[in-house]
């Protein structure tokens, strides 16, 4: 490993009381790095590429015996950054922030954590964005379509070089979470324990359907160009507009919408026109504005189709046990009960599959308003759940 | 939390622990906080899990180091496959249950053998203060009437007609009162009963 012990992490630590609690604080200012791979990698698609960057962050200190790292693998629109803020932009909090840091679930005052943008991405690892280097120029619609498993592949080699042999653990939320199965089918032995959160072992025809229509959306728009927008100048950002706010939709439950939102009109009055009438839809083209902001449209098509394909069963005849057979890691699967993109039920089947595997697994299903997106918000059983479980995997690997 | 102490905390634990082959698949529903499955792991070095309805004792299992799977054992068992354990246990749960004989047919679906631990209401206590025209409050029946989680007590009597009438084939019983095993009418002298039960022949 050559360049992980930098200045990245400037941590505060956590306030320890003498009743044993902690003042939790933020990893605080943090920078990414970038690790470069001139080793090809072959892509379930087929195609190779043949050499790649991925950006990363790390938080706390690998120790000694190289036995606390943990990997934290984003969802759909996150990134690398994971934890604590950019010294040029104090407002850029990492998106697990609350669960990550000094006295948080994932102490990184006795863990390791390593956040990473997969390839595919568009917040500096390799991507459509990234100039090809056959060609010179973006690769734009040509980037190749991607998988949970190429990124599985791809992030063992950054463990490679970080030094990292066997993760304490690996962890994520909804595709966050396909991930980290992934990692105990894949590479049974590089990791300790697997924390599998808003999961689901495939996509249902309904979670397609709707990928579906954010694909269409993009791809439909005049400015999308057949994905090499970038040489045109333009952006499909009505697109990019219209498919975040169909996915907003499903990481909400009904409930919380309706609590945040119900019919509050927008100006107090109906206007009996186009304009956003309702706060719902004022929302929505907030979320979607936003994310058209800084989301490139050819990640959001490629992550679509790696969530689409993800069915680490359908090579086994559908039987997930089977396909889980190789899996050496403990588990702790977590879903939440308003979340109906991926619902309990199908954390349960995961569940199933490893009880008939005979493997370590804890099932919570936490009782918790807020749709899918739960596993983001701050939430006291359930960062309760995972602090007592970090407690154990720290007894486990000498943390 | 105790991480394993090697105790018993519970008089029918080391009654359960005795009956439990060393290595052997345990299945404790309503699991609690999960000791007596830490107890077992670290007494009998079986591998099992637990079922527990409850957020703080799930997180406790946690703790505690066990694993435990949230669920409502009144949903039936369908994550459990059929004769997936040497062991089924329900200690001291059986009586709060509101659907008792679905829960011990499910038991003998999933495991090989059953193990249940209950309150005699038939203890002679019990009985004295129903004489006396008042609900029995006692050290193994603690709530007042109104909010009792109780609602299927039954004495030991009860329980092994129960099982004959369903053809459940009661392996093995321990009848106790504060921890010391009781010989004589059992029905009468006997506060906690432990059963191991099979299919019956």
């Amino acid at each position: 490993m050559q360049d992980s012990h930098g200045p990245g992490t400037q941590a505060l630590p956590g306030f320890l009381f003498m009743d044993g609690s902690t003042i939790t604080s933020s990893v605080g200012i943090v920078a990414p790095r970038v690790a470069k791979f001139s080793e090809p990698v072959a892509l379930r698609c087929g195609a190779v590429i043949d050499e790649y960057e991925l950006v990363y962050e790390t938080y706390g200190t690998l120790n000694a015996e190289g036995t606390n790292a943990v990997l934290v693998c984003h969802a759909l629109n996150a990134s690398h950054h994971v934890a604590g803020t950019y010294a040029d932009d104090p407002s850029a909090v990492g998106w697990w922030d609350n669960m990550i840091g000094p006295g948080k679930p994932v102490d990184t005052n006795r863990f390791f954590v390593v956040g990473v943008n997969n390839v595919g991405g568009c917040h500096g690892s390799t991507g459509p964005k990234s100039v090809n280097p056959g060609t010179g120029k973006p690769w734009g619609g040509q980037f190749p379509v991607v998988t949970v498993e190429d990124w599985v592949a791809t992030q063992a080699r950054l463990a490679d070089h970080l030094g990292i042999r066997q993760f304490a653990a690996v962890m994520g939320g909804s595709l966050g979470a396909m991930q980290a199965l992934a990692w105990t089918i894949q590479f049974p032995d590089r990791l300790r324990h697997a924390l599998v959160i808003a999961c689901t072992p495939n996509l249902s025809a309904q979670n397609i359907a709707f990928n579906e229509v954010a694909r269409q959306a993009i791809i439909t728009d005049p400015d999308f160009h057949g994905g090499d927008y970038y040489l045109h100048g333009a952006t499909p950002t009505r697109g990019l507009r219209v498919a975040r706010m169909v996915g907003h939709i499903t990481y909400l439950s009904d409930d919380v919408m309706a609590s945040k939102f119900g019919r509050q009109l927008k100006h107090g009055r109906l206007n009996y026109s186009f304009d956003t009438e309702f706060e719902i839809e004022s929302y929505l083209r907030h979320q979607g504005n936003k994310f058209a902001e800084y989301f490139d449209a050819n990640t959001y098509l490629r992550i679509t189709k790696v969530l689409d394909y993800f069915d680490p069963a359908f090579e086994h005849g559908g039987d997930l046990a089977r396909a889980l057979a190789p899996a050496r890691a403990s588990f702790l699967v977590i879903s939440f009960t308003t979340d109906w993109r991926f619902s309990p039920e199908r954390s349960r089947e995961i569940v199933k599959a490893l009880l008939h595997n005979r493997r370590n697994v804890t099932y919570a299903e936490i009782d918790a308003p807020h749709g899918h997106d739960a596993f983001l918000l701050d939430d006291a059983r359930y960062h309760r759940l995972v602090e007592a479980y970090f407690n154990r995997i720290a007894l486990d690997v000498g943390a | 939390m105790s991480q394993g102490n090697g105790t018993a905390s519970r008089p029918d634990y080391a009654a359960i622990a005795g009956w439990v082959r060393p290595g052997s698949s345990v299945l404790d529903l309503g699991c609690g906080d999960g000791t007596l499955l830490r107890y077992l792991q670290d007494s009998r070095g079986v591998t099992g899990y637990g079922v527990e309805i409850d957020d703080a004792n799930v997180i406790a299992c946690v703790g505690n180091g066990v694993n435990v799977v949230q669920g409502d054992l009144e949903r039936g068992l369908a994550d459990f496959v059929d004769r997936s354990f040497d062991y089924v246990i329900l200690s001291q749960t059986l009586q709060a249950v509101k659907n008792s004989e679905r829960v011990m047919k499910e038991m003998l679906r999933v495991g090989r053998e059953g193990i249940v631990t209950f309150p005699n209401f038939g203890y002679w206590k019990n009985r004295l203060q129903i004489a006396s025209g008042r609900m029995p409050v006692s050290e193994n029946l603690p709530y007042q009437w109104f909010n009792t989680p109780n609602v299927h007590l039954c004495t030991i009597a009860d329980f092994e007609s129960f099982c004959a009438e369903r053809n459940i084939r009661i392996v093995e019983r321990k009848v106790l009162t504060r921890g010391e095993t009781v010989a004589w009418w059992p029905n009468l002298l006997g506060a906690l009963a432990v059963y191991h039960f099979g299919n019956g022949a």
